[in-house]
């Protein structure tokens, strides 16, 4: 375990040391201690290291990771995880907004609750809070699950493509061509193991599966009051 | 368009275009959608003459006294930042809206001049990589295809706000041009009507901006540099925010710029011209104490030929940008495909559908039969004479103004034909020394 104060080595010297970018692989895992809420942190990581951040980041911590297994010990600024490939990030407080926007692949669980557009435009990723989502999450999600264990807010799915929500509360309302969707032991077997994987104790039967109609995707007239 | 017929008389307010198109949407119900820009008569460059020298003024010597062409590009806060031989470059444009022979055919003209090219909407192709030796990555709402590997391999990145056929407005890829390849790339399904985000999904607003390219800098090791791309509409307020967010470059573009598909409503409709925002975005630049001297402005939208690059530089931009141009160059609106333009229901000249993906020279296509028809070697050869073209067309002009540069080109090389042209480019009228609106 290498340990890293942002403090004394600056956002600069913790990413690069992170990114291995000095071609020095050296541990494998790594602590980082004095945060206070530093943007970008643990930004654009390439390799499977174990990273623990020690507090609150803020913006786009863990942004484009691969491979990485990031756990934040705190709460998550705007955009964490934003745009992901590969890997894990957990974060052990509350996400702000944009939680896993884009991201392409790779677990993202958020033990606390998440704010709005959790998970927009996401393409692949999975996402499984705890707690609850604020509005329009997996507004136009392309791909990936998000399993919410607490309640939604308001546009839940908006403009839904592919990807599939899986929701144990209740949703405040849901967004254009977004329609709950029958439970098949695919989909029961599907949660199951993200709810494993993510270390969360839930049942799999108290949860709804809500995806796109498909009935917007392509332009007919007809759909003009649908947006 | 005319009519022999004298008693005939046509509508200037309700003409046969516009007639046209109220018969098509009471038929179809739903908004025009096309491809190419703005068609309407617009202020523009031609309403600008250069001043050549004269008693008070000597020139240079046409084919023998050097006049450089050559800009750097990002050296604000990049390491590396881009050296251009041409201040001409390749607008972005993606795969998806064109082919990937067309991709391949803007690299190689490009890479052949020493200008750069820049990716579009839907990601970035190893054709385009590899046949671009400087390439821009465009950052987009929709983040199609968007990955770290192709930031870092990347010569630059372009944080795309708008553009000028839509400021406000986000992509659109219709069906029949999503194919298995696009499909994949963009993680959709095939055949949808795609619509790409008109805002990114992870930050609002100019803050938000600066922390957003400060996570883009440190995912790329600080190495690249980076543009903020807008559509003109508040081009002075949007240029000082975007240098105020750390932007090393700004890329605006007016309301003629080009698109792939877009609702005619928006082509026409939104934006401030060209001529207009040039002269706004360089205003902001030299109140920053930046101009020509720590952030770059590249300008787009109906750049055509060597006289509106050198009067885009003259008005304050660093380089262009070319996008329709570049495409026509490659052989869109060709003469000799008359015949299937007519299959069509159009004629060279005035091809605008290349949202329909049928288009008979390959270029706004993803048809395979039809990429086939552009040679992406010979295309791009062609586009590589018309940079060259338009470099020696604005080399020319600034001799004649006695410049050793074109960056040497100033407002007060310029005088305009028009009331208007004067008030936007803030130059005076041909044989007065009025500026409207300043004196």
């Amino acid at each position: 375990m290498e340990r890293i104060d942002l403090k004394e080595s600056g956002l600069r010297g913790v990413n690069r040391r992170l990114q291995l970018r000095e071609g020095d692989a050296g541990t494998a895992a790594f602590e980082v201690t004095g945060l206070g809420g530093e943007h970008s942190v643990a930004a654009g990581l390439m390799h499977p290291i174990e990273v623990t951040l020690k507090g609150h980041v803020g913006y786009y911590c863990a942004g484009m990771n691969q491979q990485a297994r990031i756990t934040v010990e705190g709460n998550a600024g705007v955009g964490l995880a934003e745009n992901m490939m590969s890997g894990l990030v957990r974060v052990k407080g509350d996400a702000s907004q944009s939680a896993g926007a884009t991201a392409h692949g790779g677990l993202i669980v958020i033990e606390g609750n998440a704010s709005a557009r959790c998970g927009i435009s996401m393409k692949g990723a999975d996402i499984v809070v705890k707690g609850s989502v604020g509005h329009n999450s997996a507004f136009m999600a392309q791909a990936g699950r998000l399993v919410i264990c607490g309640d939604a807010g308001d546009g839940l799915g908006d403009s839904i493509y592919e990807a599939r929500i899986y929701l144990r509360g209740k949703a405040q309302g849901l967004g254009a061509d977004c329609v709950e969707k029958e439970m098949r032991e695919e989909h029961l077997k599907e949660l199951s193991a993200l709810l494993a994987e993510a270390g969360i104790d839930a049942d799999p039967a108290d949860f709804r599966r809500y995806g796109s109609a498909r009935q917007l995707y392509n332009f007919k007239v007809d759909n003009a009051g649908a947006y | 368009m005319s009519n022999d017929n004298p008693t005939l008389r046509e509508s200037h307010l309700f003409d046969r275009a516009t007639i046209h198109e109220i018969q098509r949407a009471a038929s179809e119900g739903i908004y025009r959608i096309r491809g190419f820009g703005a068609k309407r008569a617009l202020p523009h460059f031609d309403d600008l003459i250069f001043l050549g020298a004269s008693v008070s003024r000597y020139p240079l010597e046409g084919y023998r006294e050097r006049c450089g062409t050559d800009v750097v590009l990002g050296a604000r806060h990049a390491s590396k930042p881009l050296h251009l031989d041409i201040p001409v470059t390749i607008a972005g444009m993606s795969f998806g809206s064109l082919s990937a022979n067309a991709k391949e055919a803007l690299g190689r003209g490009a890479s052949e001049v020493g200008t750069s090219t820049t990716t579009g909407d839907g990601g970035m192709t190893n054709e385009e990589r590899g046949h671009s030796k400087t390439l821009v990555y465009q950052y987009l709402p929709s983040r199609y295809g968007m990955n770290p590997d192709d930031l870092r391999r990347a010569d630059a990145i372009e944080v795309v706000i708008g553009q000028g056929a839509k400021p406000g407005g986000g992509g659109m890829l219709l069906g029949q041009k999503i194919s298995d390849r696009v499909a994949e790339m963009r993680t959709l399904p095939k055949d949808i009507d795609q619509r790409s985000a008109c805002r990114h999904p992870d930050w609002t607003g100019p803050d938000d901006l600066e922390i957003k390219i400060r996570e883009l800098r440190e995912i790329t090791d600080w190495e690249k540099p980076i543009y903020v791309k807008v559509g003109a509409t508040r081009t002075y307020y949007d240029t000082m925010l975007a240098v105020k967010a750390g932007a090393d470059v700004i890329v605006v573009d007016g309301m003629q710029g080009g698109t792939g598909a877009t609702q005619e409503c928006f082509i026409e409709h939104v934006g401030i011209p060209t001529l207009a925002a040039v002269r706004l975005a360089a205003e902001a630049l030299q109140e920053l104490g930046l101009h020509r001297s720590g952030v770059q402005l590249i300008v787009s939208g109906g750049i055509r030929s060597g006289a509106d690059v050198a009067k885009a530089i003259a008005l304050g931009a660093d380089a262009v940008s070319i996008g329709t141009a570049a495409l026509i160059a490659l052989g869109d609106n060709r003469p000799d495909l008359a015949g299937e333009y007519a299959k069509l229901g159009t004629a060279p000249g005035f091809y605008e559908d290349w949202q329909a993906g049928n288009d008979p020279a390959g270029i706004t296509t993803q048809d395979p039969e039809l990429e086939k028809r552009l040679d992406p070697v010979k295309a791009g050869h062609r586009l590589a004479n018309y940079l060259r073209v338009l470099t020696l067309e604005a080399q020319t002009l600034a001799r004649a103004c006695g410049k050793s540069h074109l960056h040497n080109l100033e407002p007060e090389d310029l005088q305009a034909l028009t009331l208007e042209a004067a008030a936007m480019a803030k130059v005076p009228l041909a044989g007065t020394d009025w500026i409207p609106g300043l004196k």
